[in-house]
């Protein structure tokens, strides 16, 4: 039988690292096929070898049963593969036709025909039922529009093979159920689909099969109807995954964070926090289960002193830290592993040990009179890299040279060694491995027994409900409702997340 | 003095010294857009006064003669592209720091173009003086026009004329061709160009080229209009000025143009200001400093946003984000 | 010494190193072409600088403002920036030392001099303030900035000479004895050369970098900065006061410059016409040097020395100076092209070891 794409033992090495190593996917014409592992298991390398941005060191691919080399993106596009990257791959300031019609511009007497690009869009548009207006720029419409002009970038150029990189990680809910929907619109045109995710929940409502590949090998592909959740899991991972259960017993302390009647704007004066109360207190995990967009990032930014507050209080150990500065409000007892760790949790061309006292380097015993101490903070440093297990050549190491889970290892050091009365997760554990995140996970239930109040946000449900002693829905910048995670499910926090209160009724 | 005789003195000295500055800024109007920037634009204009200086020479000598300008400015704008390739290399294929790039490039086209000189005319410091200028001409027919004609169409150059058409077909050729819109694609979001396969070297080395012909048309033009011979002087901060018109016009053609406009006015100004009654009481540095000065209050945003291209100075390296 | 030793990384030497052999190779090689003899050349360069006391002495005058120059790009690209503004910083400094050591000539030594080397550093400071007040306050970025207050610079300060400070020969008068960096001593020794007392500055300047910067918790904060503003910002410090604070630091030692040409080399300014390229020359010292105290020394010292011993290879092999130009912009652009030097010799080694 022929596939629409055949890759065959594909090995790809970069300096240090084998991302893929004999790997082999099979999709068949007309299928939508998941290709399932966890971050950096050789998922997004396979795939830009499939579009030519990688050439492989060995290994055939096959388009529809004829050996192909693939020197490039245009290669790629000449036989029909279009990829719908994660990261879109959008120009803000062209119009929505124009980003589509880049590379293969309709011409007249060698000018731009902008007129007939907007139609030609319009009409394919209409067909797949995508519904984008060609002339708004890209920097005025929405993510998930902004998704659908991917989607039409690959059908301008005509590809039956269509490649979706983790597409619904930026969607909400809705937006995910519309998408799968185009997805299965697409499959019954004609064309075939690689979906590359490591979402469970998405494999089972849209895919027909799926290939798991973990640390750049080939595990298994199965077919969905042949297979359940929990197998898919455990092949992903390569063993029984134990799970980090917060099981200290829920005694919550003082309050150590309140906010009341929180209000903020966003960076284009909306107002993206409405009325926002919530409370954490000491010896509690906190979680913030919401999509993403919905003023997480907002809420923690404010917290944090980075963006101002319209209205409204927050109190730090009844300290009143609103709008105070981050050296202050960190000094009131904030500690922040914050969501990018990279941008924003460290100084990436600094050493380890810089890196270590971030926060506290102009305070004793770090220095005195504005010298720095440096005997002691290497002294410190050291300590924290054995005590948190950082893999690192030593301490002058530079940050950059770290791996993904000992960068966030490095922080968490750091954050936890101040013993901040509050401790801020935010997405502590994406895009690490799973040991990882086991040892991060423990970290944050550790400093709940130590009696600190934990605020957790992530995207990951699982995450929420295992670690979390009350789960806060946060929907359009205001908490929806507080739940117990004992007794509520994925099913009722999605539907939350949704704006759907118990009993059907719209927030 | 009446209006009207200060209005026929400024107007055409304005034509005539903005014409160099639209060529240049043009120019780099073609690099920045497609995403290097380039702090060379001095030395570029440098390398094309120098070789439009020997060149006319040559051509005199050859008994071109009033071709022989015309026939430098763009034997210049060759050797404007060639010398860029320079900057293309260093910073686009080396990767190196494009402002590192864009300065070295001033070092050695200041260093070169004199070393040449001293070369070429036995250890002196200057070319001779070329005999065939383009010469400030009544243009026929239009310099008859009432008011209008005096103003604008006598004792100019047509190489004002030209420099204001041409910035008009840059426009053109940046919003309206599919040349221009990759040009630009790769400018803002490198990444998202190369995934649709449009080769982000090759338009940088293109828009670099293209920087350096004009730039190189810009000192061509310089010298042939307003210096006439090469010496280690002739091109001092003009090609900064140009930068500073770029910033400006907002990176865009016609604002490039504009703003040119607007220096060499304000350069006529410090010239001429002398002879006209108010303006002689006011500082030529004020006139001198003017464009600098005016530049940096544009960039603060006061008179409405400039934005450099998103991916602007920052080198492409496949595969990273 | 060996512990010092191990922590040099000697890939990071390798750099410098090779663009240096490959500018003056190069160098060589337009010699060749054109004729002239590339050994008598540098040979002429080296004996002149090594063995004459008074292109020795020159050599280090020269290296007093590239040094400060180069620390002040140094300095700036260590904390995020790139200064291109130290020629308008120099010449602000320059100005304002001579004009501070002229207007107060009645000073005794004591006072002036060191008031003169102040009102240098602060003009240079101002000069700096401005872009960093600009590029916190309205994200404008600083090479444009830097550059627009070159000229600014350049224009102004020939406006105030002329209308203020005017004597014969398009210059300022000499500044007062009690304002002056010069010393027979100094010159006695060096057979007669401009050599002045303002090395002492640069090499304080130089301890001052590298103090500030690596031993300091504002010099911790302003490299944090530096690299990952955003991180810095998260980690409480104040983002737009370090911008302004490290454009400021760095336009005291390019004003510092501009005052040693004043008050030692010069004794007097002129009115510029055009740049006096030594702020442009700063930013090849500084690359050269790795942005580093030490490699700023010892690439200010290559670069005088080859700006001195330009003269003799003029006068005695026939090439003409700007030859020298010639070899630093090269030099800049295969410092600059590091990446590719890297890269080469890893395919080179690789090859050796299979």
């Amino acid at each position: 039988m022929s596939y629409a794409i055949e890759m065959r033992n594909i090995r790809k090495e970069f300096p240090g690292i084998v991302a893929n190593d004999d790997i082999t996917l099979q999709v068949q014409e007309g299928e939508i096929h998941a290709l399932f592992g966890e971050n950096g298991a050789g998922k997004s390398t396979l795939m830009n070898v499939l579009f030519g941005l990688y050439q492989p060191d060995q290994g055939e691919i096959y388009v529809h049963g004829k050996k192909e080399l693939i020197n490039d993106p245009n290669d790629a596009a000449r036989l029909g593969i279009g990829m719908v990257h994660q990261h879109f791959m959008l120009i803000d300031k062209f119009t929505v036709a124009e980003n589509i019609i880049l590379g293969r511009e309709p011409k007249k007497h060698g000018v731009l025909d902008m007129a007939k690009a907007v139609k030609i869009v319009k009409k394919l548009s209409e067909k797949y039922g995508l519904d984008v207006d060609p002339n708004q720029k890209v920097e005025d419409i929405t993510v998930g529009m902004q998704q659908r002009v991917e989607i039409l970038k690959t059908l301008y150029r005509g590809s039956d093979i269509l490649i979706f990189d983790e597409p619904t990680a930026v969607l909400t809910p809705i937006e995910i159920k519309e998408l799968i929907e185009i997805m299965k619109r697409l499959v019954g045109e004609g064309k075939s689909i690689i979906l590359i995710t490591h979402k469970l929940k998405e494999i089972f409502e849209a895919c027909d099969r799926c290939t798991v590949i973990r640390r750049g090998r080939n595990i298994d592909t199965v077919a969905i109807t042949d297979t359940n959740p929990n197998d898919l899991a455990s092949m992903m991972v390569g063993r029984k995954v134990n799970i980090q259960v917060n099981d200290a017993p829920y005694d919550p302390k003082e309050k150590v964070l309140e906010i009341e009647h929180l209000n903020v704007l966003d960076s284009r004066k909306v107002d993206v926090i409405k009325d926002l109360n919530l409370t954490v207190h000491g010896g509690e995990i906190l979680g913030i289960a919401g999509v993403d967009g919905n003023g997480q990032t907002e809420l923690i930014e404010a917290i944090a002193g980075l963006r101002k507050v319209k209205d409204g209080s927050i109190k730090i150990n009844n300290d009143d830290v609103t709008n105070q500065k981050t050296r202050k409000i960190i000094e009131a007892g904030l500690g922040y592993i914050p969501e990018d760790r990279q941008k924003h949790g460290l100084v990436l061309d600094f050493s380890v040990g810089e890196n270590m006292v971030l926060q506290t380097y102009y305070k004793k015993p770090y220095a005195q009179a504005g010298i720095l101490h440096n005997k002691v903070i290497t002294k410190k440093a050291k300590q924290l890299i054995q005590e948190f297990d950082v893999r690192t050549p030593s301490e002058r190491t530079l940050a950059r040279s770290l791996s993904g889970g000992n960068q966030q290892k490095v922080i968490v050091a750091r954050e936890v060694d101040r013993s901040p009365q509050l401790l801020i997760a935010a997405q502590p554990t994406r895009g690490l491995d799973i040991g990882a995140i086991e040892f991060i996970h423990g970290k944050l239930i550790e400093e709940k027994k130590k009696g600190k109040a934990v605020l957790l946000v992530s995207f990951e449900l699982d995450e929420i409900l295992h670690l979390s002693d009350r789960i806060a829905v946060i929907y359009e910048g205001h908490i929806i409702d507080i739940v117990d995670p004992k007794k509520t499910d994925e099913n009722e926090l999605g539907l939350l997340m949704a704006g759907r209160k118990k009993g059907g009724s719209e927030a | 003095m009446s209006f009207f005789e200060i209005l026929t003195i400024i107007i055409p000295s304005t034509l005539l010294t903005a014409a160099p500055l639209i060529f240049t800024s043009l120019g780099g109007v073609f690099s920045e857009r497609s995403g290097v920037v380039n702090i060379g634009l001095e030395g570029l204009m440098a390398v094309g006064a120098f070789t439009a200086a020997i060149a006319t020479l040559g051509l005199e000598h050859a008994g071109l003669g009033d071709a022989s300008p015309w026939l430098a400015i763009v034997i210049a704008a060759v050797a404007g592209g060639v010398f860029s390739l320079i900057h293309a290399v260093v910073s686009i294929s080396f990767r190196a720091d494009q402002t590192v790039s864009g300065v070295a490039l001033n070092f050695l086209a200041a260093g070169l173009t004199i070393f040449l000189v001293k070369m070429i005319y036995d250890g002196k410091g200057q070319t001779p003086y070329i005999t065939h200028n383009i010469d400030k001409i009544n243009i026929p027919g239009l310099s008859k026009i009432p008011i209008i004609g005096p103003i604008f169409f006598q004792q100019v150059t047509y190489t004002s004329y030209l420099a204001i058409l041409i910035s008009l077909l840059v426009w053109f050729i940046i919003f309206k061709t599919p040349f221009g819109l990759r040009l630009r694609s790769v400018g803002e979001h490198p990444a998202a160009a190369d995934t649709l396969g449009i080769s982000v070297s090759k338009m940088r080395y293109i828009g670099v080229a293209l920087s350096g012909v004009f730039g190189g048309i810009g000192g061509a033009v310089y010298l042939v209009t307003i210096t006439s011979n090469y010496n280690v002087s002739t091109i001092a901060g003009q090609g900064f000025l140009a930068l500073a018109a770029l910033v400006f016009g907002k990176w865009h053609p016609i604002g490039a143009m504009g703003a040119s406009m607007f220096f060499g006015f304000a350069q006529a100004l410090s010239i001429t200001g002398q002879q006209i009654p108010f303006l002689d009481r006011l500082p030529s540095v004020v006139m001198l400093t003017a464009p600098y000065v005016l530049t940096l209050i544009v960039l603060t945003g006061f008179v409405g946003r400039a934005e450099a291209p998103k991916a602007d100075g920052i080198p492409y390296i496949k595969g990273q984000r | 010494m060996s512990r010092i030793l191990k922590k040099i990384n000697w890939m990071t030497l390798l750099i410098p190193v090779v663009s240096v052999i490959l500018g003056l190779l190069c160098g060589a090689v337009i010699m060749l072409i054109i004729g002239y003899n590339p050994v008598l050349a540098y040979q002429s360069i080296v004996e002149s600088i090594f063995l004459q006391p008074y292109y020795g002495g020159e050599t280090i005058r020269a290296m007093i403002p590239l040094m400060l120059a180069g620390i002040a790009v140094a300095f700036a690209f260590r904390t995020g920036l790139f200064n291109i503004g130290v020629e308008g910083q120099l010449l602000v400094g320059w100005f304002a030392s001579v004009a501070c050591a002229i207007c107060f000539d009645h000073l005794p030594k004591v006072i002036l001099l060191p008031m003169s080397i102040t009102a240098g550093g602060a003009a240079g400071a101002l000069w700096g303030f401005i872009p960093g007040l600009l590029k916190a306050r309205f994200k404008v970025h600083e090479v444009i900035s830097t550059i627009m207050m070159n000229y600014i610079a350049l224009y102004t300060t020939a406006y105030l000479i002329k209308n203020f400070l005017y004597t014969e020969g398009e210059r300022t008068p000499t500044i007062p004895a009690a304002a002056s960096l010069a010393s027979t001593f100094l010159a006695d020794l060096t057979q007669g050369s401009r050599l002045h007392w303002g090395f002492v500055v640069a090499i304080i300047a130089v301890f001052a970098m590298w103090f500030g910067l690596w031993k300091t918790t504002k010099g911790y904060e302003l490299r944090a900065v530096g690299f990952s503003p955003d991180a810095s910002k998260y980690a409480g410090m104040n983002v737009s006061r370090n911008i302004m604070l490290s454009l400021t630091f760095s336009g005291i030692f390019a004003g510092l410059g501009g005052a040693m040409e004043g008050l030692g080399t010069y004794q007097y300014m002129t009115i510029n016409s055009a740049f006096t390229g030594i702020g442009f020359n700063g930013i090849a010292v500084a690359l050269l040097g790795l942005n580093t105290p030490l490699g700023v020394v010892l690439s200010g010292a290559l670069f005088a020395g080859l700006q001195t011993g330009g003269m003799t290879m003029q006068s005695e092999a026939g090439v003409p100076v700007e030859l020298i130009q010639i070899i630093i912009a090269l030099i800049i652009f295969f410092v600059g092209s590091g990446y590719v030097i890297k890269w080469a010799f890893g395919r080179l080694s690789r090859k050796g070891h299979k």
